[in-house]
């Protein structure tokens, strides 16, 4: 029996969609049978960050709604050997051709057969987001280091605890840039956390490498020594249950060992 | 057979007490009450003093209608008027509103955005709350945690409530029908710990060390629970 984690924000474009796509990747990397769902319905795009756009042939909606079998919906991603697959979302209907109801027993259904669901929510406090909660078990809160988006954060934790089947929600901030945070122009990791009181469970540095990659239709998570790729497999691995500590945010010039390395390299050439 | 008196007079030091049998029915009370009032004011001059007079009542219990009755009884004559009715007795539901209203209501958890907890007595918050949150409250509201949004302390009117925060630094502090928002660049520098928000003598919510209320409120020390009526 699998488990079901909502990644949800209040505020739009903090990024719950790549968080989505890139921890599915992750956990699928470390081996785990992994099936996304997309519950922005009418404005889906996680099947897009995925490179998987052109395979859908039925949708979320059409489960719903009876008009086929829940596998033939689901689209399988070929980059992994039968690990990751993706539920998407229809895009010709609107939030409410679903109910909460029927979330909960698609959801349930999912969780016989894959060892996480990771469900896409979509902006706002409405009709969507309470299908999008309606079947899930656990839940994670993206935020950024800015006010507003901290403020959606903090109304969207309040929803979430009043909902009695999921967990305390998890953090994550997402979009860190390391030298407006130092100078005092962003609000800093623990100004976040204590305003919002909830458990950290990663942080991810701003990097144009992420919107490269999403253009291209492949997460970053695959990319192998990317910061943001190491933050969202970390992330992935903290959810397996390991104890992984967070990435130091400074190094984004050349580290120590970057450099020890080059001492080394130039003297062996 | 000796006739007991319903309706006594005696002069006290605090003034007039109008001592009420409670054996009797109401009706017979009222027509002696009538009676006594307007055989002692035929030898009233027309001018003298307004006199307050207490109604002590026994354990007899005057709907709102009754008092009103007596009330204006006694206010026929001219220059005496009702002070306080004193009984004994309320009912049970004055006494559970009575109870609710002085009791300390306490809370764990953390106010956030767009929700508003709220308290029929004190309210006493183990937690923070956060900027767009709202705690309103009847009486006094305590909070230990830290105070980033709205605080409604006295909400139906009660002007002698106070806030009292951790860490203070509200969106907006509202007492009784009072408001105040803070200055825009209010809590950036300073810390604001241990501090109290009260109204003062020109209507004006001050915020100030915790300190002051043990002379500002010191009603607000009771040592002991309950309620205590009269």
């Amino acid at each position: 029996m699998g488990e079901a984690i909502v990644i949800t924000s209040g505020k739009g474009g903090v990024g719950k969609t790549t968080t989505s796509a890139n921890l599915g990747t992750a956990l699928a990397l470390l081996g785990k049978k992994v099936c996304l769902v997309d519950t922005d319905i009418g404005l889906r795009n996680l099947d897009v960050l995925l490179g998987l756009e052109n395979r859908i042939i039925y949708d979320l909606v059409d489960v719903v709604e009876g008009r086929c079998k829940i596998h033939q919906a689901i689209v399988k991603d070929k980059r992994f050997d039968d690990k990751l697959f993706l539920l998407p979302a229809a895009q010709t209907s609107d939030k409410s051709a679903v109910t909460p109801e029927q979330m909960k027993q698609l959801i349930h259904g999912l969780k016989q057969d894959y060892d996480y669901i990771l469900i896409d929510c979509p902006a706002g406090i409405e009709q969507g987001y309470k299908n999008a909660v309606a079947g899930a078990d656990q839940a994670i809160v993206v935020t950024t280091p800015e006010i507003s988006a901290v403020r959606d954060a903090d109304r969207i934790i309040g929803l979430l605890e009043k909902e009695e089947h999921i967990e305390p929600p998890k953090l994550i901030i997402n979009r860190i840039r390391s030298h407006m945070m130092k100078s005092g122009d962003m609000l800093d990791i623990d100004e976040v956390t204590s305003h919002l009181s909830i458990d950290l469970i990663g942080i991810v540095a701003d990097d144009e490498e992420v919107i490269r990659a999403s253009n291209q239709g492949e997460p970053i998570a695959l990319h192998p020594t990317n910061r943001a790729s190491l933050a969202y497999r970390n992330i992935a691995r903290r959810i397996l249950g390991e104890t992984v500590p967070l990435m130091p945010l400074e190094d984004q010039k050349p580290g120590m060992f970057a450099r020890f390395k080059k001492l080394f390299s130039s003297k062996s050439s | 057979m000796k006739k007991t008196q319903n309706v006594t007079i005696k002069g006290t030091k605090d003034g007039i007490v109008l001592h009420l049998n409670d054996q009797c029915s109401y009706q017979a009370l009222k027509a002696e009450l009538e009676q006594k009032l307007l055989a002692q004011s035929v030898d009233e001059e027309e001018n003298s003093p307004i006199l307050a007079v207490k109604i002590q009542l026994g354990n007899r219990y005057l709907t709102p209608a009754q008092e009103e009755e007596i009330k204006s009884l006694v206010r026929a004559r001219r220059n005496l008027v009702v002070d306080k009715i004193i009984s004994n007795v309320i009912t049970k539901e004055a006494a559970a509103r009575e109870k609710v209203e002085n009791e300390i209501v306490p809370v764990t958890t953390i106010v956030r955005s767009g929700q508003v907890l709220k308290a029929e007595g004190d309210l006493l918050l183990v937690g923070n709350v956060n900027p767009g949150g709202t705690v309103i409250a009847n009486g006094n509201i305590f909070i230990m945690g830290n105070l980033r949004g709205i605080a409604h302390a006295g909400y139906s009117g009660r002007r002698d409530a106070v806030v009292v925060a951790s860490n203070m630094v509200p969106s907006q502090i509202r007492i009784a029908d009072c408001l105040n928002r803070a200055p825009d660049d209010y809590g950036k520098e300073d810390r604001h710990e241990m501090e109290c928000a009260y109204i003062d003598e020109s209507d004006h919510i001050i915020i100030d060390k915790l300190q002051v209320l043990k002379t500002l409120r010191p009603n607000m020390t009771r040592l002991k629970g309950g309620f205590s009526y009269g």
